[in-house]
Parts: C-alpha cells; sequence; structure tokens
C-alpha cells in the first residue's frame, strides 16, 4: 500500500505540495493527539493520525520521520503551518471523517500497528 | 577507505527520498535561460529545404529558427522536412514548410512554464526571446532534463561535501580530548519555533556521521527538553550539546520557575501544563519518561523559584562512532 492509494480510497485532501505519493510506503500506522505519546511510541515511517492540528505536528513528525499525517474531523492547519511542513518535506492530509472511521478504513486496507 | 562509502550509500537513500520534491522546487527556481541551448543554428526563409535537410544532418539537430531581417518568424523541423521527402519538393524554400503558428517562452520565465507549454501543446522546442522579443536561444526537453540533472547533482554534491567534511571533524582536529559545543536559546511560549533546535541537533549528528538511531534518540530527548523550556520556563533557556568522539552530553537549563516535586515530575502521566497548552497536544506528563527513555544517563536538578538544570548523557558504542561510517540499518 502507498500514500496515494491511502489518499483515493480514504478521500483524502491533500494539504501540502502535491507530487507523486505512490512510491511513500508507509511501514504502518498509529494514533495519538498527546504528542509525547507520539514521541514515545510512533514508529519510524509511520501514518499518524491526529486531530491535532497546530505547527508543533510538523516539528514532530520531521523528528520521528513519519511518512504522512493524517488530520481527521476537518481540523484545519493555518497557512504558516502547511508552509513549515512543505519547508521540511513532511506530507500533511487531512479528512472531514473521525479518527477512528479513518484508522478503521487503515486497518482494512491492511496496514496494522507495530 | 570502504567505511566512507558506506556513508557514501547511506546518504544517497536519504537523498533519493528529498529529491522527488527538489525537482519540483528547482522547476520553479531554475530559469529558462540557463538552460537553454544559447544562439542555436538558425534558418532564413529563403533557405531551400536540400540545405536545411543538410545542415539537419551535419549539425545533428532536429528543428531550427526560422529568422528574417532579425526577426523570428517561423520554425522549421524534422516533422516538416519528412513531409517535403515525402513530397518529394526539396527545392523548394524553408518559407514553404515553416510553422509560423509560434509558441515562444521568454528566458527569464521559470523552467515550470515551459513544461506548461509543452504539456499543453504538440511542440518539441520552444523558440526562447530576451525581453526585447529578439532571439537568444532555442529550448528543449532535453534542455531541461539535463538542466535539473546538473542543479540536482550540485545540490547533492554540496550535501555530500558538508557530510563528508563533518564527519572528519574529529578525525582531522588532532587535540588530547576534542569536543564540538552547540547552543540554542529557546524562547518562553514561542510555539512556532519549537522543535526548530532539537531538528538542527539532529542534522548536525547526522553530518558528523551519527547513525541514525543515535540521530534520532537525540532529537527526542531534546525535543521534549525545548518543549519543556518553551511551556514551562519563565523566561526561556539554554539548550547546550556538547559532542565528543565517545558521548554527546546535552544540558538544558533555565532561571525559572524551578519543579516543586521532582519525584512527582518523573512520575508518567504527572503535568502541570495548563488547559491552553494541552489543548495544544502537550502535558500528557510523559516528556521527561520520554527522555529518560532515549538517554543513558539522567541528572534533573532543580531549586524551586529558582531554575532547573537537566543533564543528559548519550554514549556513542564502536559502531556510533563519528566518521566511521556507520551501518545505515535500519531503526525502528
Amino acid at each position: 500500500m502507498n500514500i496515494q492509494e491511502v489518499i483515493t480510497a480514504l478521500n483524502l485532501n491533500v494539504l501540502t505540495e502535491k507530487k507523486d505519493f505512490s512510491h511513500i510506503i508507509p511501514t504502518c500506522g498509529y494514533t495519538s493527539d498527546l504528542l509525547s505519546c507520539v514521541m514515545a511510541g510512533a514508529p519510524h515511517q509511520a501514518i499518524w493520525v491526529t486531530l491535532q492540528a497546530h505547527s508543533n505536528i510538523v516539528a514532530v513528525a520531521t523528528l520521528l520521520e513519519i511518512s504522512a499525517i493524517i488530520i481527521t474531523e476537518g481540523a484545519a492547519p493555518d497557512p504558516a503551518t502547511i508552509a513549515k511542513a512543505n519547508e521540511e518535506g513532511v506530507i500533511m492530509l487531512s479528512s472531514d471523517k473521525p479518527s477512528f472511521y479513518v484508522i478503521g478504513k487503515l486497518w482494512e486496507m491492511g496496514l496494522r500497528s507495530e | 577507505m570502504g567505511d566512507i562509502s558506506r556513508v557514501q550509500r547511506r546518504t544517497i537513500t536519504d537523498q533519493e527520498a528529498e529529491n522527488i520534491t527538489r525537482v519540483e522546487e528547482l522547476a520553479y527556481e531554475l530559469k529558462v535561460d540557463t538552460v537553454m541551448t544559447r544562439d542555436p543554428i538558425t534558418v532564413t526563409p529563403e533557405t531551400k529545404m536540400e540545405d536545411t535537410l543538410d545542415l539537419f544532418r551535419s549539425k545533428r539537430i532536429s528543428g531550427a529558427p526560422v529568422i528574417s531581417h532579425d526577426e523570428l518568424i517561423g520554425i522549421i523541423s524534422i516533422e516538416d522536412l519528412i513531409l517535403c521527402l515525402q513530397k518529394n519538393d526539396l527545392d523548394s524554400p524553408v518559407s514553404k514548410y515553416m510553422s509560423t503558428n509560434l509558441l515562444t517562452i521568454t528566458g527569464s520565465e521559470p523552467v515550470i512554464e515551459a513544461l506548461k507549454l509543452f504539456a499543453s501543446s504538440h511542440f518539441g522546442r520552444l523558440p526562447v526571446l530576451n525581453s526585447n522579443k529578439k532571439l537568444v536561444g532555442i529550448l528543449t526537453k532535453g534542455n531541461i532534463t539535463n538542466g535539473l540533472l546538473n542543479a540536482l547533482q550540485i545540490d547533492y554534491h554540496e550535501e555530500e561535501v558538508r557530510r563528508y567534511r563533518a564527519s572528519h571533524l574529529f578525525e582531522d582536529i588532532n587535540s588530547d580530548r576534542s569536543s564540538l559545543i552547540l547552543r540554542y536559546n529557546i524562547k518562553q511560549g514561542d510555539f512556532i519555533h519549537g522543535g526548530t533546535a532539537s531538528s538542527a541537533i539532529k542534522l548536525a549528528l547526522l553530518r558528523l556521521g551519527a547513525s541514525p538511531q543515535i540521530a534520532r534518540r537525540t532529537g527526542i530527548a531534546v525535543y521534549e527538553a525545548e518543549m519543556n523550556l518553551i511551556i514551562h520556563s519563565t523566561n526561556g533557556g539554554v539548550i547546550r550539546v556538547e559532542i565528543e568522539p565517545h558521548q554527546i552530553s546535552i544540558n538544558i537549563s533555565d532561571d525559572g520557575p524551578g519543579i516543586e516535586d521532582i519525584e512527582l515530575a518523573m512520575r508518567p502521566g504527572y503535568s502541570t501544563a495548563n488547559e491552553t497548552v494541552r489543548e495544544l497536544g502537550f502535558g500528557a506528563g510523559m516528556g521527561l519518561v520520554n527522555i529518560q527513555r532515549c538517554v543513558d544517563s539522567m541528572r534533573l536538578e532543580s531549586v524551586y523559584g529558582k531554575g532547573t538544570n537537566l543533564k543528559l548523557k548519550i554514549l556513542l558504542q564502536k559502531e556510533d562512532k563519528f566518521g566511521e561510517g556507520t551501518p545505515g540499518n535500519k531503526e525502528k
């Protein structure tokens, strides 16, 4: 499964620069809205599902080398956060659906927890 | 020197992921006149098709702008020549076969504009004009590919040189005990820049040749400490990282408010963060726990009302040492 397939299957909005996502393969999934838990638990190259949309998620994703962030419940990061994500090469996607739904779909597609 | 090739192989994989977006960036940064062919071979409307054929063959080109009285009036391509050959009409002048319905581009435009023109038309080459509408060059898709590759190579080379130089720092500079000290001043409440210092430290370690695991552990520990300064300190604080070939010593200090009960602060899940900060996803009470998990030793000293000093050490095993070419094995 690659990020492009995830975007298509879950009908996600691509918030950061559009590029070829088909070669980016997430290793597994992780969810939490508490950044320290993410720091402790999110594996390298995971997809991170969260409803946090403020700029520090970019710093966390950069440090952990997260493959993509999916922001749920339609939460919208501000333009500065999106700009920072583009600068750091962090992929930010969003969905109107709640986290539970997004994670359920990802699991259905074969993505697992580590 | 087999170690060096190991370092290089790791940096290539790092680079590969970045290059995708870098190509896109470059398409916006590179200007048409830096990648085009300058002073292209031209013909006049009166040039015979037969001479044009000879010209294409001898110069190994597949198209040429048609110039009359110093003005661009058309373009003649190999496709036009084929049509002319089919009609056995090589005696005719270029003016009979050239395309006059021209798409042109200005030299100062970014390459991305040319790519859009190529994508939306059937043209294989674009005449490049200066601001006075005079022909200064010709641009093909091949020019763009070459230009992008050159630019990428320069970029890549710069990062390689940086890493190579940095990774030999400790070997090249001789003393009884060498160390490199990095200092970062962190402002209280500066959530916008939260994570900047930890990212910079992580990059510095990678350039010095540290293993990805060591860089990641250090990055996480410093990130948590950096956020603590932003969230909890009275006047911000200082992060000081001392890098030595055998260890990384990190010192985080502030001048207040100090921790009332260190034992309680160390308990997983305990946090004094206020509601606003918690809404941002901080204050899980896991910061110090995370730091402890990532480092080999940790000493937390605090005087309530005075300030806090956190001392961390990450020890480098033989295989982790700087500049020795780390085996880029996959981290978790």
